[in-house]
C-alpha cells in the first residue's frame, strides 16, 4: 500500500506545480489585442541584446520584457512603427535591428555574400575555360593520321596471327 | 606550383579572418551613444532624500557605473573601483540598476512601489557596506528605464562624461586594470585638461 499512497502524494505535487507554471505564463494576454499585434511586429525586428541570436518576440530575458513595456508604452503615446524603432536604435545602434539599414559600416555585410559569390563564379568559369583549353581538338595531323593507321594495321596483324584459319 | 599557392593562400586568409574574428568580443558592441549627451534623468539617491540628475555634474568629468548586487560580474570589478575611487582622480556616480527586479528573487506582483524602493534601498547599502563604496554617490533606477536611456543591456557598464556631459566612452562588461590604465585614465586625463 505504501508505495502507491507515495505515488499518488508524487502525482499531485506534479500536477500542482504544472499548473502553478501555466498560470505564470498566460498573464501578459489580458492586453489591447490591437496593441499586441503591433508590438508583436515591431519587435520580431528587434535583437535581444542578451542573447543576440534570438528577436525581443522570441526571448524571455528580463530584458526583452523590459523593451516589451517600453515599446507597449510608446505604441500608447501614439508613435509610429518607424519612430519606435529609431527610438531603439537611437539608444542600441543598428545592431537591435535584424535588417541593418545600408550604409558606410554595413556594407560588407549586405554586400560580402555577392560579392563572394561572384568571385566564385569568376573563378570556376576560369578554371573550366582552362581544363577546356587543355583538351586538344579533334583534327589529327597527317603524320598523326599515318602513325594510327599503322597501328591498327599491326593490331589487325597480331589477330590473325592469333587466330589462325 | 600555382597550382597549391592559391588555395593556400586562400586558405591563409580564411585563418586570418576567423583568427580575428574570435579575437572580438560578441558583446562589446558599439554604443550609438558616444559623442552625444548623456540622457538626462532625476532619479532618488541611494542613503539620502533627494534626486540627482547628470546635470549636476555639468563641468566636471565623470564615470557613471552600472551596478547592482545580483550582478556577479560587478564583484570582479568592485576592488578596481574602491581603488579608483580612494585615489580620487575621477568621480563615480553609481547608477544601481533593477535593484530588486534584476535578479528575478522577488514577486514583482506582490511588491508595490514603496517597498520595491525600501528593498532595493536596504539591498544596495548592505552590498556597499559588504564591499566597500567607491560611489560619490548612487542612484536608483527601479524599473531599469534609465539604463534603457543609455542602452545598457549588460551590467556592469561604465559610461565616461565629460565636462559639458557628452559620453566620451562607454565600456560593457567589468573594468579591468588594464582597461583603467589604458583606456579610461589617460582619457579623463586629457578630458581635465
Amino acid at each position: 500500500m505504501m508505495p502507491r499512497a507515495r505515488r499518488l502524494v508524487v502525482a499531485l505535487c506534479l500536477g500542482v506545480a504544472a499548473l502553478s507554471t501555466q498560470a505564470r505564463e498566460a498573464a501578459p494576454l489580458a492586453e489591447d489585442p490591437v496593441v499586441e499585434k503591433r508590438l508583436l511586429a515591431i519587435t520580431a525586428e528587434l535583437r535581444c541584446l542578451v542573447c543576440q541570436n534570438q528577436t525581443i518576440a522570441d526571448s524571455n530575458a528580463d530584458l526583452a520584457n523590459d523593451f516589451r513595456r517600453e515599446i507597449r508604452k510608446l505604441i500608447a503615446e501614439g508613435k509610429s512603427d518607424q519612430e519606435i524603432l529609431d527610438f531603439m536604435v537611437a539608444r542600441y545602434g543598428d545592431f537591435v535591428r535584424y535588417r541593418p539599414p545600408v550604409k558606410g559600416t554595413t556594407i560588407l555585410l549586405w554586400a560580402g555574400p555577392g560579392v563572394l559569390l561572384l568571385i566564385g563564379l569568376g573563378v570556376l568559369i576560369r578554371y573550366l575555360r582552362r581544363r577546356n583549353d587543355a583538351i586538344p581538338d579533334g583534327a589529327l595531323t597527317p603524320e598523326e593520321l599515318a602513325a594510327a593507321e599503322a597501328l591498327l594495321a599491326s593490331r589487325n596483324d597480331s589477330r590473325q596471327d592469333a587466330n589462325p584459319q | 606550383m600555382n597550382r597549391f599557392l592559391w588555395p593556400l593562400v586562400g586558405f591563409a586568409a580564411l585563418v586570418v579572418l576567423l583568427a580575428v574574428g574570435l579575437g572580438l568580443n560578441p558583446r562589446d558592441v558599439p554604443s550609438p551613444l558616444v559623442g552625444k549627451p548623456a540622457p538626462a534623468f532625476s532619479l532618488p539617491v541611494l542613503g539620502a532624500d533627494r534626486q540627482f540628475g547628470p546635470a549636476d555634474m555639468k563641468g566636471k568629468v565623470w564615470l557613471l557605473n552600472v551596478w547592482a548586487s545580483w550582478c556577479v560580474s560587478c564583484r570582479q570589478e568592485h576592488p578596481i573601483l574602491v581603488e579608483l575611487g580612494r585615489k580620487n582622480v575621477v568621480p563615480v556616480i553609481g547608477l544601481n540598476y533593477k535593484e530588486v527586479r534584476g535578479d528575478g528573487e522577488t514577486d514583482m506582483a506582490k511588491t508595490d512601489a514603496a517597498t520595491e524602493d525600501r528593498l532595493a534601498r536596504r539591498k544596495a547599502a548592505g552590498w556597499l557596506q559588504q564591499h566597500g563604496d567607491p560611489y560619490t554617490l548612487s542612484v536608483l533606477d527601479l524599473d531599469g528605464r534609465v539604463g534603457i536611456d543609455y542602452g545598457v543591456y549588460g551590467v556592469p557598464e561604465t559610461y565616461l562624461i565629460d565636462k559639458a556631459g557628452v559620453i566620451r566612452m562607454k565600456h560593457t562588461g567589468p573594468v579591468t586594470p588594464d582597461d583603467l590604465t589604458k583606456k579610461i585614465l589617460p582619457l579623463v586625463a586629457e578630458l581635465n585638461k
